[in-house]
């Protein structure tokens, strides 16, 4: 009976792909359930720096992933996960969490950092970092709730040229001091 | 008032087999819903019942755990450094139970795979249509006079609990100028780069508290994993206080112990009679999966590697450290995914359906200086019927890796463990 069954299997392969290529992908679960154990159940990261993927966009996540493979984006870790899957199986992953809602974080900030950073995010971010960060569809990652010291890396490898910053952005991050920029990441990652 | 529904219960579940007894269709006499019971509650056991109820809520899932809490081994070392309490590796089942799961503290005794039937030491007994053994590991009789009372003199804290709190206290104990003495085991055992992390977490206490003092890692290995990171460490933060000797210039290691007179003795005669003396022993699976039939000759439970299931005992399931998972490590990372992969495979195979492809994921994290991390991590994929690492992936923290980078993984480590602890025990 089991000799009979992928007798099918095979003739069914065969017949669908024209190879004998026996094992399908993994399902988008199978695959992205295994990013958990680091980035929280469902993509909503408990901190203190592990960011959140639940509800990325799945342009970003693709977009990211490829960066991190191929070492354009500065990782300490993800490069090395990045690299062991294909084009396909982060598509499927990406779906996974563009499907996740956020989970809303706590963490300790400052209020009047958080205060001053609002009226900085009109001005300076809201274009591209729509909805006070919240936004999946302007591909620019969600950066509300995001978790501080993470935001503080990125902004790190950004100014450090480890990071590609668009250059709307390069032009904005110049003109404001450190303390300013202080007060625009505690303000995203106040925004539930 | 439980006490009695529970009575109740075990009298319709009898009622129930003698009606499957007589040829009525077990899945209508037991209403249609499927049974796993799941023997352990670690990472693993933990993990693999929150993912079966996730793939299929309709399935009752009985996990059963002796203990209340679970202890984890990963991050224990900081409890021995003093950089974290006791209480912040503790995690109980309430989270479980949130999600449907029936807890039970109780000692699995045995395990019929013929009836498909889990015994326990208070007596009770629970049909499955799957089960999941996830028993973690247990001791070998490698260093001779290593006994029970010799645990509490010598202790391993290589199962995180009132073990690390002695040795913890024996550290804390500890006059400057003394030497505590750590001997790992040899391979395989749980958590590789472990016994080398415990050694730079108790190295960054004495080097700040009692400064003249020692550890001496006497080897049952001469190479370990994350060797050069771990060299690293030991020339950057600890020269001096560190010394790792391996298995060839000591004959092998620790071979014996007089606990009382706190004495070890390595293979070739030295006698070393430090003021801590940590003995990690060589391991095999946890008892029940020796109980249970599940081992072979290397004392390790051989599984099928797409769904976990024991290639000895049809509709058992082995996860976590005590399985023969080569490549995958036996860390806790590898444990939680270990769990998502069976857990996926049960779900389809008691749904009637062919399990589809796996996919596995380790990473792992040492801290070595308070703001100095390393990690090794990989992606696995299912080739020729076996896990296998997926080339071009994976590998470890580059020696040359910065400062500031060292620094990030620290937070990522801390970011990791809450993470794989909210995954597996269910907080959420």
């Amino acid at each position: 009976m089991p000799a009979k069954k992928s007798l099918a299997m095979l003739l069914g392969s065969v017949l669908m792909f024209g190879s004998t290529q026996l094992m399908a992908a993994p399902t988008a679960s199978m695959l992205a359930d295994t990013c958990a154990g680091c980035h929280g159940p469902d993509g909503s990261s408990m901190g203190p720096a592990i960011p959140n993927i639940a509800g990325v966009s799945a342009e970003y996540f693709n977009t990211v992933m490829k960066e991190y493979a191929e070492d354009d984006r500065a990782s300490t870790i993800m490069g090395r996960i990045a690299r062991g899957y294909t084009t396909e199986e982060i598509a499927l992953m990406a779906d996974f969490y563009a499907a996740k809602k956020l989970k809303s974080t706590t963490q300790k900030l400052d209020t009047a950092k958080v205060d001053a950073g609002s009226k900085l995010y009109k001005k300076n971010c809201s274009k591209c970092h729509d909805e006070f960060g919240a936004l999946a569809d302007d591909d620019s990652g969600i950066l509300a709730g995001q978790w501080l010291p993470y935001l503080h890396y990125s902004m790190e490898d950004f100014q450090a040229g480890n990071r590609e910053m668009p250059k709307k952005m390069k032009k904005k991050i110049k003109k404001l001091s450190a303390a300013e920029i202080e007060t625009l990441l505690q303000f995203f990652a106040s925004q539930q | 008032m439980t006490q009695i529904k529970r009575r109740d219960f075990i009298k319709i579940a009898g009622a129930t087999a003698a009606v499957s007894a007589f040829g009525f269709p077990a899945i209508a006499a037991a209403g249609g819903k499927k049974k796993v019971v799941i023997v352990g509650g670690g990472t693993g056991g933990a993990t693999a019942a929150m993912y079966i109820r996730r793939g299929d809520p309709s399935i009752e899932v009985t996990l059963i755990e002796p203990n209340e809490h679970y202890y984890t081994c990963y991050m224990s070392n900081e409890v021995l450094s003093g950089a974290r309490s006791l209480d912040s590796i503790k995690f109980g089942y309430d989270g479980l139970r949130k999600h449907g799961v029936t807890v039970v503290h109780d000692m699995v005794t045995g395990i019929d795979a013929k009836a498909k039937k889990v015994s326990t030491k208070g007596g009770k007994s629970f049909g499955y249509d799957r089960c999941i053994v996830a028993p973690g590991i247990s001791f070998k009789d490698n260093i001779a006079g290593y006994d029970e009372a010799a645990h509490k003199l010598m202790p391993h804290a290589w199962k995180a609990g009132e073990q690390t709190k002695i040795l913890h206290g024996q550290i804390e104990a500890m006059k400057d100028g003394g030497t505590v003495l750590i001997a790992p085991p040899p391979n395989p055992f749980r958590c590789p780069p472990g016994p080398y992390e415990r050694a730079c977490q108790i190295a960054s206490y004495l080097k700040k508290s009692k400064p003249k003092s020692k550890v001496l890692i006497l080897d049952a290995k001469d190479k370990f994993s994350k060797k050069g990171l771990f060299t690293q460490a030991f020339e950057r933060h600890y020269k001096g206080i560190i010394e790792w000797v391996p298995a060839k210039d000591t004959g092998g290691g620790i071979k014996s112990v007089d606990a009382k007179a706190g004495t070890a003795t390595t293979g070739s005669g030295d006698v070393h009679k430090a003021d801590v003396t940590n003995i990690i022993p060589a391991q095999v699976a946890g008892k029940i999966a020796h109980t249970a039939g599940l081992t072979n000759e290397s004392g390790w439970c051989p599984v099928d590697h797409k769904t976990f299931e024991s290639t000895i005992h049809k509709g058992i399931h082995v996860i976590g450290d005590a399985a023969i998972q080569k490549p995958l490590p036996k860390s806790g990372y590898a444990a939680n995914s270990e769990a998502k992969v069976t857990a996926a495979a049960v779900v389809d195979l008691v749904n009637g359906r062919e399990p589809g492809t796996p996919s596995w994921v380790n990473t792992c994290y040492s801290i070595v200086a308070p703001a100095d991390g390393i990690s090794v991590a990989m992606v696995y994929n299912f080739v020729d019927g076996k896990v296998a690492k997926v080339k071009g992936s994976g590998g470890l923290t580059s020696k040359d890796s910065t400062p500031a980078e060292r620094a990030r993984e620290v937070q990522y480590a801390y970011s990791w463990f809450n993470n794989i602890t909210t995954d597996a025990f269910g907080g959420y």
